[in-house]
């Protein structure tokens, strides 16, 4: 490998953009940008493609209203199409009035629990996991900015970053991230 | 913020000098102190009710429901009442952090995380009056359609009492994975910065091992987002599934199709109370009187005055819709209401939802947090005997005037609910003690644009231009 790893850390978000922009100027590889909140901009910055959780959970939503469909239709109207109070049940569409609670609970629910677990195992969340981020301070108040740089270009990196403004720059060693 | 009057000092969303760094600090600082004289008091106190709250459950599950005040003709009241009641008590935390979410209103920040743990304390405490007060509660999970060998012998889909299962079991489970989403960056930031070995671990485990990456950020607010259009209609629907119990009856006074918005608007007015209530106590015990501003207390206010109006309008048209019908049960229902032998409670009710909030129309009382915390007391009092009223004066007098009874409660109906406040406030010390009090990593974003001042740590950066 003829790259180096190098944190760059920050204080400010307008400045990690600014890093961000440099080092995409620059060619370099952007390797991961941990941050302490959501900073407004960065993915648009980063050309992060936009994420499809969204359209994920309109599918989750639609598959908890057929399996509600399903079992209302099957429970109340094939298998036991008793007579509740008068209630007509001919068919699901005379009796439909009384499932839309039903349907409406089960919609919102598959689509908001197979959301979340879809974002966790896309995030690659979940309890005991370690925590890996490189610099304890970026879940509160620092920003890192993690980029492959060519060993050639090693010297340049402190004076081509210094109008990022940025806190300090390290060059991490291959192999001991940790 | 404020464009005409002169500028407000109060209307700040952080008083203070403020970095990214001491948000941190200020959170933090909460659950590394130690756990004050005070604390465990309101503990003690909290775990008390809960004994008495669990003997009086322990007497009903053994002895029977005869040991309420129950009778033929009022087969519900303060079980039911004490459910819908905490049910409309949860919904507030739902409404500022996922209905202010979708309106990008940035006060909701300092207040969303308490507000959530609120509705989840306040749903669990609701959940268990279904449970508790069924003839035959270990045979709860025959609510559940699943597979058996009795034939298989299914639920009835037309019940809104099954759709009250469905309903508060996904409200429930929703509003804990949308609140612990948004735990995840800052218990991260817990496990990053407490001192002791011990909490590093839980809040590691808590916190999933996040690290905030920039695709973990995008994927976070899609989620958030997501979740809260989902949590809107969720909230709505919850309450409404809930004043189904009633609406869908046949009793004059509770077969009225105003109830679903009517109930979500008093959900609401009655969480937002209770939110006041809570958040003026906390601001004060841990010392967030810098983040939570009287500035929020305005808007809390405002919303409980919107609110209050509306359910004052739903009073009249219920009022004038009995009139209207010409039914005579629905206008005796009315009748007895105001004036039969429940008046006092009536009227109870009228005054604090109605009369008293209209003192929110003036901005000075607003702001005074004295007056909201006693104004919000009297809405939680006065949601209470809405409940009471609506569900008792419908029942005890009804279309034949042979059944026509009184309702009384014994000590065992206001244990148990002495014991759900217990539980509650048990929960939320709790919770006050271990969680992140405010999502700071959210709060972050609007620092710079909402904050007293903003103090950059690093000063060498300070002098260059910003954004």
């Amino acid at each position: 490998m003829n790259t180096k790893t190098i944190h760059i850390v920050y204080t400010d978000d307008a400045f990690l953009l600014k890093g961000v922009e440099k080092a995409r100027a620059q060619g370099f590889i952007i390797g991961e940008v941990y941050s302490p909140f959501p900073v407004h901009g960065l993915d648009q910055a980063l050309g992060l493609k936009k994420s499809r959780l969204s359209i994920a959970a309109f599918v989750y939503g639609s598959l908890g209203l057929l399996v509600a469909a399903w079992l209302t239709y099957y429970t109340m109207i094939v298998d036991w199409p008793q007579n509740f109070g008068g209630k007509p049940n001919a068919t699901f569409w005379l009796n439909s009035p009384s499932f839309v609670p039903t349907l409406f609970e089960f919609t919102i629910f598959f689509a908001a629990h197979l959301l979340v677990l879809t974002f966790l195992w896309r995030s690659k969340l979940f309890p005991f996991k370690k925590a890996d981020n490189p610099n304890p301070r970026t879940t509160s108040d620092q920003f890192l900015l993690e980029i492959e740089v060519p060993t050639t270009a090693l010297i340049q990196v402190e004076s081509l970053f210094a109008e990022t403004h940025p806190l300090h720059i390290a060059i991490i060693e291959e192999n001991t991230d940790e | 913020m404020s464009q005409n009057n002169p500028p407000h000092t109060e209307d700040i969303l952080l008083q203070g000098a403020k970095s990214y760094l001491s948000v941190s600090d200020d959170i933090s600082a909460i659950v590394e102190a130690k756990t004050s004289r005070t604390w465990w008091l309101c503990m003690g106190a909290a775990l008390a009710f809960l004994a008495w709250g669990g003997y009086c459950m322990y007497l009903t599950l053994t002895e029977g429901i005869g040991v309420w005040g129950l009778n033929k003709t009022v087969g519900w009241a303060w079980d039911i009442t004490n459910f819908v009641w905490w049910v409309g008590i949860g919904h507030a935390g739902t409404l500022i952090s996922a209905v202010l979410l979708l309106f990008r209103q940035k006060w909701r920040l300092a207040i969303n995380r308490s507000a959530e743990a609120m509705t989840i304390f306040a749903v669990l405490q609701a959940s268990i009056f279904p449970i508790i007060h069924m003839g035959r509660p270990w045979k709860v999970f025959w609510n559940i359609p699943y597979p058996n060998t009795m034939g298989s012998l299914w639920v009835n889909f037309n019940s809104p009492l099954l759709w009250d299962v469905l309903a508060i079991s996904t409200y429930l489970s929703v509003s804990l994975v949308f609140w612990w989403i948004g735990l995840l960056p800052d218990f991260a930031m817990l496990r990053d910065k407490v001192k002791s070995k011990y909490k590093q671990k839980l809040y590691a485990l808590m916190s999933f091992g996040w690290v905030g990456t920039a695709k973990n950020w995008q994927r976070f607010e899609e989620v958030s987002l997501t979740l809260a259009g989902l949590a809107t209609a969720l909230v709505v629907s919850v309450h409404t599934i809930v004043s189904f119990d009633f609406a869908t009856s046949v009793v004059p006074g509770w077969h009225t199709t105003i109830f679903p918005p009517y109930f979500v608007a008093g959900a609401i007015f009655s969480g937002f109370a209770m939110v006041n209530v809570l958040l003026i106590l906390t601001r004060k015990a841990c010392r967030l009187e810098s983040y939570i501003t009287p500035y929020h207390f305005d808007k809390m206010n405002l919303v409980m005055l919107v609110t209050s109006c509306i359910i004052g309008v739903a009073y009249l048209s219920e009022l004038f819709m009995a009139w209207y019908s010409g039914n005579p049960a629905e206008q005796y229902a009315f009748l007895n209401r105001i004036a039969g032998p429940y008046a006092w409670g009536y009227w109870i009710m009228i005054s604090c939802n109605v009369i008293l909030p209209q003192v929110l129309w003036s901005k000075k009382i607003r702001y005074n947090l004295w007056a909201t915390f006693i104004i919000s007391i009297f809405i939680n009092v006065g949601m209470w005997f809405e409940r009471f009223v609506i569900i008792v004066t419908s029942l005890h007098r009804d279309n034949l005037p042979s059944s026509w009874t009184m309702f009384s409660p014994t000590y065992v109906d206001i244990g148990i609910f002495l014991g759900t406040i217990g539980f509650f406030f048990a929960l939320f010390l709790l919770y006050a003690r271990t969680f992140p009090l405010i999502a700071q990593a959210e709060l972050k974003t609007v620092l710079k644009t909402s904050a007293e001042s903003f103090a950059v740590a690093d000063s060498q950066n300070s002098t260059t231009d910003e954004h």
